[in-house]
C-alpha cells in the first residue's frame, strides 16, 4: 500500500481518476450522438406539424405515425436569403441541410447590418416547410418558416407558420429555449403559443408589424398585430417580437413571402 | 461466494432499511429541493427516482472501490468528479431513448450532482463500506427517494390534473367533466406540505425516529 497522505500520490491519483472518468463520458457521448441526432430532427419536424396544427401539442405520436404525417403534409425548399429564389430540390437536399449549422459557418452564410434582434449572421439558405394538401400536392396551404433570436439568457429556436395569405399567422411553436421556467420560458407554453392564431404578421404595406406586448392583447379580430405579453418577461417578449421582425423582414424571409404572394415562379 | 454472503443479513439491511426506517427524504432529510420540482406528474418521478437510484448505486459502488486508496484530502472531488461523470452518463442516455422526456428533465437531471442524497451516501457509506454493500445502500436510498416521490407525484397529479401517468381518472371541468383541479397542487409550494406530512406521519407510525428536542 502505498502512502496515500503524500503529495506526488495524491496528484496521481487525481489525475488517475480525472482519466477514468472523461473516458466514460466521452464514450457516452459519442456512442450515443447519433441517435441523438435523429431525435432532435425528429422533434424538429414534429414543431413543424406543430406550428402548423396538423398534432395536437399533447398527442403522443410513435416516430413512424410523425415520419409519415410530415411526409404526407410537409414539403422543404430551401430559399435563397434574403433574396428569396427558390433552390431547385435537386441542389441541395433539405432534409440534410442544417441551418444552425450554416450560420455559423462562414462559407455558408453572411453578415447582415445591425438590427435590433441583435443577430449577427444569416445563413445563404434557409428552409421553407410548405403544408400541403394531403389529397392536392401542389396546393399549398400554409408556409412555416424557422425563427430565432435571443432572448434573456440564450437563443430561442422556433418555427412560425403563417396562412397562403403570407400574413395571417396561423401557429408558433419554440423547441429549443433557455428562458427562465415560468416566466420566459412560458414561450414555450402550447397555451400561450395558441394566442398567436389568427394575428396577421404584415401591416397594410406589407411591414412587419406583430409585436408582443406588455399586458393582454385583445382578441385577433379587433386587435390583429399585437400579442399578450410573457407576465415578468419582458426581455423574452421583446426578444420574440425583434426576431419576428427580422425573420418577417428584408434580410429574413421577407422577399421569399412577397415572391410567393405574388405569384413568382417558386 | 455462496448466495448467503451476497445476500445475508447485513446485505439485505443496507437494501432494506433506507426504503423506509432510514427514507433519505423523511428521516435523512436530504434531496427535498429536487422532490419539490420533479413531483408533478408521476412519469417525472419515475425518471427521476431511477435516475437517482443508478446514480447512488454505480456511485456508491465506485466510491467504495477506490475508498482506501483515496486520499483524504481530495475525498470530497473524487466523489464529485465520480458523480458527475456518472449524471452525465444517464442525461446522454436520456437524450438518446427518452428525448422528449429529457427535454423536461434534463435541468433536473443535471442536478442529481448536485442531489444530497448521492454525496450523503458516498460520503457517509461508501467511503467505509465494502463495494457490494456499498451498491446495495446506493439501490435501497434510491427506492426509498423513489417512494417518496412516487406517492407525492400521485397526489399531484391526480389532485392537480385529475390524471395519473397521463390517464384521466378525475374528469376536469375544462373538459365537460365535474373534477374542479386544485392548482396549487402543480406548484412547487405543494410538494413542501405534501413531504411535511409524509415525513410527520413516517414519525408518527415510528416515534423512534423522532429526535430528542
Amino acid at each position: 500500500m502505498p502512502d496515500t497522505q503524500s503529495t506526488r500520490y495524491t496528484v496521481g491519483f487525481a489525475a488517475a481518476i480525472c482519466v477514468v472518468c472523461a473516458l466514460l463520458v466521452a464514450a457516452s457521448a459519442v456512442g450515443l450522438r447519433e441517435r441523438q441526432e435523429t431525435n432532435q430532427l425528429l422533434y424538429r419536424q414534429k414543431n413543424v406539424l406543430l406550428a402548423a396544427g396538423l398534432v395536437k401539442p399533447d398527442e403522443a405520436l410513435s416516430e413512424e405515425q410523425l415520419l409519415k404525417a410530415f411526409d404526407r403534409r410537409i414539403r422543404v425548399r430551401l430559399v435563397e436569403l434574403p433574396g428569396g429564389a427558390m433552390q431547385p430540390a435537386s441542389r441541395m437536399d433539405p432534409k440534410t441541410y442544417d441551418q444552425r449549422k450554416a450560420r455559423s459557418d462562414p462559407a455558408a452564410s453572411h453578415s447582415v447590418p445591425p438590427n435590433p434582434a441583435q443577430i449577427s449572421r444569416v445563413p445563404n439558405y434557409g428552409a421553407v416547410y410548405f403544408v400541403v394538401d394531403a389529397a392536392d400536392q401542389g396546393h399549398i396551404e400554409q408556409i412555416v418558416i424557422p425563427v430565432e433570436g435571443v432572448g434573456m439568457w440564450g437563443t430561442l429556436y422556433g418555427f412560425l407558420a403563417i396562412d397562403r395569405d403570407t400574413t395571417t399567422i396561423s401557429g408558433l411553436t419554440y423547441y429549443d429555449q433557455k428562458e427562465t421556467p415560468g416566466l420566459g420560458g412560458e414561450a414555450g407554453n402550447a397555451r400561450w403559443q395558441a394566442l398567436w392564431r389568427g394575428r396577421k404578421a404584415y401591416d397594410e404595406n406589407w411591414e412587419p408589424r406583430i409585436v408582443v406586448i406588455k399586458g393582454p392583447a385583445g382578441p385577433p379580430a379587433q386587435d390583429p398585430h399585437r400579442v399578450d405579453g410573457l407576465s415578468g418577461a419582458t426581455i423574452t417578449s421583446n426578444g420574440i417580437t425583434r426576431m419576428m421582425a427580422f425573420w418577417l423582414g428584408r434580410e429574413g424571409y421577407g422577399p421569399f413571402l412577397a415572391r410567393f404572394r405574388e405569384g413568382a415562379e417558386l | 461466494m455462496t448466495a448467503t454472503s451476497l445476500f445475508g443479513k447485513p446485505q439485505r439491511a443496507a437494501l432494506s432499511l433506507p426504503v423506509i426506517t432510514n427514507n433519505p427524504i423523511g428521516v435523512q432529510v436530504l434531496g427535498i429541493c429536487s422532490a419539490l420540482a420533479v413531483t408533478t406528474r408521476v412519469d417525472k418521478a419515475i425518471v427521476m427516482g431511477v435516475g437517482v437510484t443508478i446514480v447512488t448505486a454505480f456511485a456508491n459502488l465506485a466510491v467504495s472501490m477506490v475508498r482506501n486508496y483515496t486520499p483524504s484530502s481530495i475525498r470530497i472531488i473524487v466523489q464529485l468528479a465520480i458523480i458527475a461523470s456518472l449524471v452525465i452518463m444517464v442525461d446522454q442516455f436520456l437524450k438518446a431513448y427518452l428525448f422528449e422526456l429529457s427535454l423536461e428533465l434534463s435541468v433536473f437531471v443535471g442536478l442529481i450532482i448536485t442531489n444530497c442524497i448521492v454525496m450523503g451516501r458516498a460520503e457517509g457509506y461508501a467511503m467505509q463500506n465494502p463495494p457490494w454493500l456499498s451498491f446495495l445502500d446506493g439501490i435501497g436510498n434510491g427506492f426509498g427517494y423513489a417512494l417518496v416521490l412516487l406517492l407525492v407525484a400521485v397526489a399531484r397529479e391526480l389532485l392537480g390534473a385529475g390524471k395519473i401517468l397521463g390517464v384521466v381518472v378525475l374528469p376536469v371541468t375544462t373538459d365537460g367533466g365535474w373534477y374542479v383541479p386544485n392548482g396549487l397542487m402543480l406548484l412547487a409550494p405543494s410538494g413542501l406540505f405534501l413531504i411535511a406530512l409524509l415525513v410527520w406521519l413516517l414519525r408518527t407510525w415510528k416515534p423512534e425516529l423522532q429526535e430528542e428536542d
